[in-house]
């Protein structure tokens, strides 16, 4: 294998890597879990009016 | 004691941010006006351009930036798991630890002890300090993830984790170096000199490997975690995208560590790793763009909140300026365009609007939302105050970046004219006779940049005088999402 194949594997392996990283992300199973953890930083507050639910 | 946050920690680094940023920026308004009037310290050495010029850089990134990045990190990291950071004594090692680096760090640029790289100019005696304290905060940070109580760990934690991560490597390889010592030297100055283990070319893709991923490392992804917690926080609502987020983390931070070849065009390095370098970096565009309008658009339907508060102003002004920078680096990187802009003062302009307009300002306004919560306090003491700040510092970024874009394209224009007969149209004189001006611009806008935090430092300074430390905030017992 040359140089060129590997670079042009890696780069096309990289590729697939982030289709399914997106695809991972915006998942539908995953939405409901991704709002959860949006909220994260809202679940610590005791106060009412530091929290909000999307 | 189990139920409580440690705030101590979060404090100390707070504080220091503020006395930091004074300190560095005070230096830079020194050199700033050093290059307008050569002799106004006195020629004295110690003093001289060449050695606080990396006592500004170090300063503001590794001390008032460093110092930001602790206090966001070990609060942000408690309060979005529900725990205590793992251990007290390990975070007040991490505190005092890199307090002793800053302090031997000045005093050593000032004597001119330095390994000339640039960002990376401590001698390894330091160098070793900062392997051993970041290794111990390493530990705190994420062994305080391990345990968490809840059961996702928060976006704002993985741009945090891949920081510490990054720079771990950054740090430890591009200063594998020798000291001279163990070469028999006997000189006091020579205890302190080491060469890098790399030569040539190798040594500077090395450190241009290590000089972009500090900026993109420590001045960018460490500071989208400060976003990606504090303007939810402050607008009061969450993020627009969380599962932007999670695309803009991974891209982000792929793509940055192949940028540093970029600092090297027209050098002596490979042209396949020039053009990669150049590359990598405009597909940078794509990510840090998905992840400002990530941050502004969390806004959304809150508009009406950017007029009347401005900690929220300087929230997303940052992330404007981050958007601009974002733009303007990867202009640069490409050939041509570096033909024209590389060593002149449009790389200083392209600098400070990142690190000015989005590293300072979204450290400030992050430091205004957790200075009053530390000490007991709805809001900081005055408000007013706060806007005045964000004005002087948005003035002063526009008239220091603006001016240097001008100085800067017109140094590349006239250093490049030529004469029919091939020689020079200008004299190095002449040229920089024709920037004075603009030069003093960016010293005028530097010193509004720097008033603005002494006007913060009286703010924190009435604030804490009101109020008191908080050491008992307790951290809620029932998680449910």
């Amino acid at each position: 294998m040359d140089a060129g194949l590997i670079g042009a594997s890696v780069t096309v392996l990289f590729f697939l890597l982030f289709i399914a990283i997106v695809w991972w992300a915006y998942h539908k199973d995953n939405r409901e879990k991704y709002e959860e953890a949006a909220n994260l930083p809202f679940q610590e507050d005791n106060t009412s009016a530091d929290r909000r639910h999307a | 004691m189990e139920a409580t946050y440690n705030y101590k920690v979060v404090r100390q680094f707070a504080i220091m941010t503020v006395v930091w940023g004074i300190v560095g920026m005070l230096v830079g308004v020194i050199i700033a006006a050093q290059l307008i009037w050569p002799d106004i310290t006195l020629q004295l050495p110690w003093l001289s351009f060449g050695r606080l010029r990396p006592l500004h850089t170090n300063a503001v990134i590794f001390a008032f930036g460093g110092c930001g990045l602790f206090a966001a990190s070990l609060y942000v990291v408690q309060r979005t798991c529900q725990t205590r950071l793992i251990s007290d004594g390990l975070a007040a090692f991490v505190f005092w630890g890199w307090q002793l680096i800053i302090l031997s760090a000045a005093v050593s640029f000032v004597l001119g002890i330095t390994s000339g790289k640039e960002y990376a100019e401590l001698e390894w005696p330091i160098d070793l300090m900062i392997a051993v304290v970041w290794i111990a905060y390493a530990i705190l940070y994420f062994g305080t993830i391990m345990k968490r109580k809840t059961s996702h760990i928060y976006v704002a934690n993985w741009f945090f984790g891949a920081y510490i991560i990054t720079i771990t490597l950054l740090h430890v390889v591009n200063n594998i170096e020798l000291p001279w010592i163990l070469g028999g030297s006997t000189s006091l100055f020579g205890m302190f000199k080491s060469y890098p283990v790399y030569s040539g070319v190798q040594d500077a893709m090395v450190q241009w490997w290590y000089g972009h991923n500090a900026v993109g490392f420590f001045l960018t992804t460490a500071f989208l975690g400060m976003m990606y917690y504090f303007i939810p926080k402050q607008a009061g609502r969450p993020i627009f995208s969380y599962r932007l987020s999670i695309v803009h983390f991974w891209s982000l931070n792929f793509i940055y560590m192949w940028a540093g070849p970029h600092h090297l065009l027209y050098s002596a390095l490979p042209d396949w790793a020039q053009s990669l370098g150049m590359v990598f970096s405009l597909m940078l565009i794509a990510p840090s763009w998905g992840g400002m309008m990530n941050g502004i658009m969390t806004l959304s339907g809150a508009w009406h909140k950017l007029r009347t508060d401005p900690i929220l102003k300087f929230l997303i002004t940052s992330l404007s300026f981050y958007g601009m920078s974002t733009f303007e680096g990867p202009m640069m990187s490409v050939k041509t365009v570096n033909a024209l802009s590389h060593f002149t003062d449009w790389t200083i302009g392209h600098v400070h609007s990142g690190a000015m307009g989005w590293v300072a300002m979204v450290t400030i306004g992050s430091m205004y939302y957790l200075i009053p919560r530390l000490f007991g306090r709805e809001e900081m003491w005055s408000t007013r105050l706060i806007n005045v700040h964000f004005w002087w510092s948005t003035i002063g970024v526009v008239l220091y970046i603006a001016s240097m874009w001008i100085a800067g394209v017109a140094e590349g224009l006239m250093w490049r004219a030529t004469n029919a007969d091939g020689t020079l149209t200008y004299s190095f004189a002449q040229v920089v006779n024709a920037i004075y001006p603009f030069y003093t611009i960016r010293l005028v806008g530097g010193v509004m940049f720097f008033l603005g935090m002494l006007l913060m430092a009286y703010n924190v300074w009435k604030t804490v005088a009101a109020g008191k430390a908080v050491n008992d905030a307790a951290i809620p017992q029932a998680v449910h999402a």
